[in-house]
């Protein structure tokens, strides 16, 4: 373990893609992630709907093999909704069967795991320190904080938690709730029961706009999904130096390893933060950009650098 | 079943009482509580009083605690349950694991009950909460059907509550950041959720238009009943759809399933409502008593005289039927 | 429902100022009976707010820190933090809690502008004083006293039937 006096940089991670994307193009993604890009934790599987599961079931191996072959670590999501008896099977066959850790993202894999290593995802409430180490005492080795938490409760989480690797969600549109009704399908004419795969047709996100046209939110199935990307660039050198250990990147449908070089430049130094904005922009273009959240603000705002050092 | 009743001021809670309420719960006038709004709520010694009432009168008093600890701010958390527990609380509706855990270790005899908004959605995260925290109480996601709720009965060995009737909520409660993405405010850190801060109804032309932050919520034709602008019950603008995105804006109304609830085993009935007034709750509370004992035959006429007070015209039965997925 | 012409007309041809002074008495009475209603509003006590009977020529600005109400023509209304406007019944039952905030606002009965947390704390603090208007105003005399009585009776007789017995309330 490194002195907190000078915290290590922090490695990328890539949280589970929410989207319902088809088997192959799941699978190619993937793939890709595992040549090009420098993320050193993967996690993998359906978090949002159950009924999902069958697209990527068939590719799950042989992306397990190629992103290990490429020296990353590979979790699996558990469900983040878990109501049916199906899906409670579904999550304790996921908890007996892997040989790989699972990222708990509902209190269900919480029980099941008690004892054995796991990781918290992002969807589970941990909003303090105490949160955190009664995790951490049950076998939670890494934990990824919800994104609405500002600055101020990651740094004292953090602090209070010595040897627990905590991760900060910094790339993607932010899951914000998630609902047993199924508003995509509902949008689509269709119910959750019969819903045809809808949010298919939708791999990034369909957008919600308000009555006066303004793009507010995106369904992505049973979840709510922020209109902005969540961007912390300029933040990395706060979040790395407060001892955050892993930078979550969030699959969107843009060209996921050059957000990762992204990222990964600034955290080496290579690259301004002023000057990865501008190229994240171009690599997913038309989707504006948020902050607020870290910075203890509307959630959809955009703080810049400038603004957000006056600030504190 | 018990019937557990809201109060968002020491009147509204002795109206509880009075209209036959099994226990009542209420919260503390800051941020530890999910219905942090202006102007409700209790102070130490306003609690004090209600807890006294209520015992005078055999009934419990529950304080909910059910939002999540700020990291830096615990010691508000702390005093919250300190106090609730030295005022004689019947039960701690908690949240957040990190205030479970110590109450547990504080005030080991202190009943601990699982709010709604810990979402604890199936059997394995009950037992979670049972085993960590000796949790006797859990208050079931209204997200579940009867059916669910029956066969989770089965395999936990904690009391059930679930509401019974009042506002819904689409999403998965505890879960959700909605608010906080457009105001600022979270429900789970600061208790609130579209807070009444951010709210604007502009007229424009005819219409009234309802705002929160810098989102247009609701647009409201002359005459048509205008709903206050909580995000999720808005109407939006999907492709080329325009209309209630996640749901319509209903009350929940279980009072058809009461006989279903008892046969599932279900311990205890909630209302929801602690920041409604007074006279709400002493009718929905009467009503509902009544509801309790009344056969089939007389439950309609309950039902109809309830839905005057919920939000728009309509009531749902919400998940506990399943069409509604 | 609005005011039968007895009760309102008198009142085009009242001074405001004798409206005021009865007005005013009923405040300082409440205020005194209901000490609590200033905790509950905390920091929201300073704000101004209006009150619009829709079916009376004037209005009322009330300005709890001061404490001070004030009864104006609405053609010379001051400026206001929160406004609410609805027939007097609505209004005076809103104040006495016979009635819920929330159900009649969402039948549109009342409209609510400006500072929405304020009018709600408001809601919530008069919510909690159990103003009981014949009573408070039981010992009331002047010239207006009958008036006023007889308004807080309307009250009881129509208002409360209105949402609470058969007769359901206007939603649409």
């Amino acid at each position: 373990m490194t002195l907190s006096t000078s915290p290590s940089k922090p490695v990328l991670s890539l949280g589970p893609v929410y989207y319902l994307w088809d088997g192959p193009k799941w699978r190619d993604f993937y793939f890709r992630v595992a040549d090009e890009a420098p993320i050193a934790h993967v996690t993998i599987g359906e978090a949002v709907c159950s009924k999902r599961l069958h697209f990527i079931e068939p590719h799950v191996g042989e992306v397990i093999e190629r992103l290990e072959n490429a020296g990353k670590q590979v979790s699996l999501a558990s469900l983040a909704l878990v109501t049916l008896e199906r899906e409670s099977q579904l999550v304790r066959g996921l908890v007996r069967d892997s040989a790989h850790s699972i990222e708990v993202n509902d209190l269900s894999a919480l029980h099941l795991l008690a004892g054995k290593p796991h990781s918290i995802g992002p969807l589970v409430n941990v909003y303090n320190g105490a949160t955190a180490r009664l995790l951490a005492s049950r076998g939670a080795t890494s934990i990824c904080l919800p994104p609405e938490l500002p600055m101020g409760s990651v740094r004292g989480i953090v602090d209070e938690n010595p040897g627990v690797d905590f991760e900060v969600f910094a790339f993607g549109r932010v899951p914000l709730a998630i609902s047993a009704r199924c508003a995509h399908a509902r949008s689509k004419g269709l119910i959750k029961d019969n819903c045809q795969f809808i949010c298919g047709e939708d791999p990034d996100g369909l957008t919600v706009e308000t009555l006066d046209s303004q793009p507010f939110l995106a369904l992505n199935g049973v979840q709510t999904m922020s209109h902005t990307c969540q961007a912390l660039l300029q933040e990395l050198p706060e979040l790395a130096a407060a001892g955050v250990s892993r930078i979550r990147l969030s699959p969107q449908d843009c060209d996921m390893a050059a957000v990762a070089h992204i990222f990964d430049d600034v955290i080496a130094g290579r690259r301004s933060p002023r000057e990865a904005q501008a190229t994240l922009a171009g690599i997913y273009p038309n989707r504006p950009f948020s902050n607020g959240f870290h910075h203890g603000q509307t959630g959809a705002t955009w703080i810049s650098a400038e603004a957000g050092a006056e600030a504190r | 079943m018990e019937l557990i009743c809201p109060a968002g001021t020491p009147a509204a809670f002795r109206e509880a009482v009075d209209a036959g309420a099994d226990a009542v719960y209420c919260g503390f006038r800051d941020e530890t509580n999910a219905r942090n709004f202006p102007g409700l709520n209790f102070s130490r010694d306003e609690l004090r009083t209600a807890i006294a009432y209520a015992r005078g009168r055999k009934v419990m008093t529950f304080v909910a605690i059910n939002t999540f600890m700020r990291a830096g701010q615990e010691g508000l958390w702390h005093q919250a349950v300190d106090d609730a527990a030295a005022l004689g609380a019947d039960a701690v509706i908690l949240a957040d694991f990190g205030l479970m855990a110590y109450t547990v270790e504080r005030h080991p005899k202190q009943r601990l009950h699982v709010s709604v908004q810990a979402s604890a959605s199936n059997a394995d995260a009950v037992r979670f909460l049972v085993e960590a925290f000796a949790a006797k109480r859990v208050v079931l996601p209204r997200t579940l059907t009867i059916a669910d709720i029956a066969r989770l009965a089965k395999q936990i060995d904690c009391e059930i509550e679930v509401f019974a009737f009042g506002g819904l909520c689409v999403m998965a409660e505890g879960r959700c950041s909605l608010s906080s993405y457009a105001t600022g405010k979270s429900p789970n850190m600061n208790g609130v959720c579209s807070p009444a801060s951010h709210v604007r109804y502009r007229p424009d032309g005819r219409d009234l238009v309802s705002e929160l932050g810098d989102y247009t919520i609701n647009r409201f034709p002359a005459g048509e009943a205008a709903g206050y602008p909580t995000l999720c019950k808005g109407r939006f603008d999907i492709a080329e759809e325009r209309g209630y995105a996640f749901e319509d804006p209903v009350s929940l109304d279980v009072m058809d399933h009461i006989e279903a609830l008892r046969a599932a085993g279900v311990s205890a009935l909630k209302i929801e409502g602690r920041q409604r007034g007074k006279a709400y709750v002493a009718e929905v509370v009467s009503v509902m008593r009544r509801a309790l004992t009344a056969g089939a035959t007389e439950r309609p006429a309950l039902v109809s005289r309830l839905k005057a007070l919920s939000e728009g015209q309509k009531t749902t039965t919400g998940a506990y039927e399943k069409r509604w997925r | 429902m609005t005011l039968p012409l007895a009760i309102t007309a008198p009142l085009s041809f009242v001074p405001i100022i004798a409206i005021e002074s009865v007005v005013q008495r009923v405040f300082a009475r409440v205020i005194k009976t209901h000490p609590g209603l200033f905790d509950r509003l905390a920091d929201h006590a300073a704000k101004r707010y209006a009150f619009l009977p829709s079916d009376l020529p004037i209005g009322f600005l009330v300005e709890p820190a001061v404490p001070r109400i004030s009864v104006h023509r609405k053609e010379r209304a001051p400026a206001s933090d929160a406004c609410m406007e609805g027939e007097l019944v609505l209004l005076l039952a809103l104040l006495e809690g016979r009635i819920d905030g929330d159900a009649v606002f969402f039948s549109r009965d009342l409209t609510v502008s400006g500072d929405m947390e304020a009018m709600l704390a408001l809601r919530n603090a008069l919510d909690d004083c159990e103003i009981d208007l014949p009573r408070d105003l039981a010992d009331l005399s002047g010239p207006l006293a009958p008036l006023v009585r007889r308004t807080a009776e309307h009250i009881r007789e129509r208002a409360l039937g209105r949402v609470f017995k058969e007769e359901a309330p206007r939603w649409n």
